[in-house]
């Protein structure tokens, strides 16, 4: 594997930054990457060289930012190898998209009494959106529990399915374990029960190939800052003969093809569900950012992270009571831990003041909290552009933070 | 010595750390020094919620003054319960009224008064507040 680890650093002039005058070290990429010179440029060239607003009027900076913009829309098709850029909806980010399935699948398919099942693993961001549905249809919400270890119990998913189920919600990759989810095999299960897979694909993406018409997933979802691309822009990937089947999410401009005060038509997918001037020149930096993550290999990518994981793992593991939450045998690069007699929060705080940038709490998953029966863990997250010196100084900050708090 | 003049006092005692580590090392020893709070206390009816650590606050009345008590599960938060303890506690609730709790800031830890998913600190000062104002009224 050729995977130049200097150069890409270089991309990133913010990973030399020093905070308490200490090298930073950030290991929080689950919950946002820094982001890369090509991303930043983008950003940079689009205001100086063509802004203008996309989809309406027939000038040069609108068409060339039109043009951009629907480029961004079949590379992101491409990134995950959707049959078709019309099913690449952009976003908010993952959280929205996951509303929007919410509202507008669930308008149209869910009844009183119908049953959505929803994995013990779920950030929040894909619990509540079909907790708020199931509310307003009188519908339920049925729990896919974990194992010890932070696997999903897929072995349930056939007793757990029945008349009533219209939908799967579940995590490509957990948050806070890691755990990669069978997702193909789960997805197999439930179509072969006549029942669409809605898949949160935050944490995978940006971690590994990804390729949805493999995968057969109906609906998949995902957020541009946690890719190294910039905030506030969220894909959503649905199949055609469904997005063709839902009424649109919000209404506005861009969505509609005709307006009279009696009745409006809609557009065609995707623009029915982009109502109002969507994040232009956020969607064309994205595209930088695609391109890069092609450019390096996602299985590159994989494999580096893969290796990091593994050091840090075992170097975690020599710590005396520290125990990890996860431990399956398919994991992406994130490490969630608590040492024995020392809250989280503690650690978290003592390991910033040392540079290392990492998240300690519950992660959004109050459920998996519940499960292992903790107030939150502290957790590690790499991103492609991290290193085993990395790890050593997270190391060497631990070891003195576990000596003062003990 | 008064509300601001204590305050005066901790900001100066953190000044004598330079580096950060250090700054937190003397939190987590004023943390641990925190008096343990009756389990009786660590209710739900005493907590403050916090995203991160749980506190727990409980205040009574004595000849006219305010006392609390608190604890923390974090023993950072417990430092810093410790030292809003030592600014607040045995006054009168005019006092905590007409005073500006600013130390916080002043130590630069004002990360830990983030108005959401903070450590509850910000709560903390929320809910001493309210105790005074509350028995503030009951007095007049």
């Amino acid at each position: 594997m050729h995977f130049d680890i200097d150069k890409i650093r270089n991309y990133f002039p913010v990973l030399r930054l020093e905070i308490y005058n200490k090298p930073l070290v950030y290991l929080d990429n689950a919950a946002s990457t820094q982001k890369p010179l090509q991303v930043l440029m983008a950003y940079e060239k689009i205001h100086n060289d063509y802004y203008g607003n996309i989809h309406r009027a027939a000038h040069y900076m609108a068409d060339r930012a039109t043009s951009d913009f629907e480029a961004v829309r079949k590379k992101a098709g491409n990134f995950i190898n959707a049959s078709s850029e019309k099913e690449i909806i952009f976003t908010k980010g993952t959280t929205e998209s996951i509303n929007l399935v919410a509202s507008s699948f669930g308008e149209q398919f869910i009844r009183p009494g119908d049953e959505i099942i929803v994995t013990e693993m779920e950030h929040h961001s894909n619990i509540v959106p079909w907790q708020l549905l199931t509310i307003r249809k009188g519908a339920k919400i049925i729990k896919l529990p974990i194992s010890d270890i932070g696997e999903l119990q897929t072995g349930l998913i056939p007793e757990l399915i029945n008349a009533k189920t219209k939908l799967i919600a579940v995590t490509h990759v957990s948050n806070v374990l890691g755990t990669i989810n069978p997702v193909k095999q789960i997805i197999e299960t439930a179509h072969a029960r006549g029942v669409p897979v809605f898949v949160d694909g935050a944490q995978a993406v940006q971690h590994l190939p990804v390729d949805v018409q493999d995968l057969d997933a109906d609906f998949y979802a995902f957020s541009a800052h946690k890719m190294y691309g910039p905030n506030g822009v969220g894909v959503l990937y649905g199949k055609e003969k469904w997005l063709e089947q839902m009424p649109p999410y919000q209404g506005g401009g861009e969505m509609i093809s005709e307006v009279t005060f009696e009745k409006t038509t809609f557009s065609e997918i995707p623009f029915k569900f982009e109502a109002g001037t969507p994040n232009i020149t956020g969607v064309i930096s994205f595209g930088a950012a695609i391109d890069l993550l092609t450019e390096i290999g996602l299985a590159n990518i994989a494999e580096w992270e893969n290796s990091l994981l593994l050091y840090a793992t075992e170097m975690l593991k020599s710590i005396k009571g520290l125990n990890i939450y996860g431990e399956s045998g398919k994991k992406s690069g994130v490490i969630s831990f608590n040492i024995k007699e020392i809250h989280p929060y503690d650690l978290g705080m003592l390991l910033d003041k040392s540079g290392i940038a990492l998240r300690s709490g519950h992660h959004c998953a109050d459920p998996l909290m519940k499960y292992y029966n903790i107030p939150g863990t502290v957790r590690v997250s790499f991103g492609l552009y991290n290193t085993r010196e990395e790890i050593d100084r997270l190391m060497a900050a631990l070891a003195r933070a576990v000596e003062m708090l003990k | 010595m008064s509300i601001e003049e204590i305050q005066k006092d901790i900001v100066e005692e953190f000044s004598l750390y330079d580096d950060w580590m250090d700054k937190y090392g003397y939190l987590i020893e004023l943390g641990n020094q925190l008096k343990e709070l009756d389990p009786i206390y660590k209710t739900d009816q005493y907590l403050i919620k916090g995203c991160q650590s749980r506190v727990w606050l409980v205040a009574e009345k004595r000849d006219g003054k305010i006392y609390f008590k608190g604890e923390s599960d974090a023993v950072i938060v417990k430092g810093l319960v410790a030292l809003l303890l030592r600014v607040v506690s045995g006054r009168y609730p005019k006092e905590i009224i007409d005073n500006d709790l600013h130390f916080i800031e002043d130590l630069g830890l004002t990360r830990h008064l983030s108005p959401t998913r903070s450590n509850g600190l910000l709560a903390m000062v929320k809910q001493i507040r309210l105790y005074a104002v509350a028995y503030n009224r009951l007095d007049n």
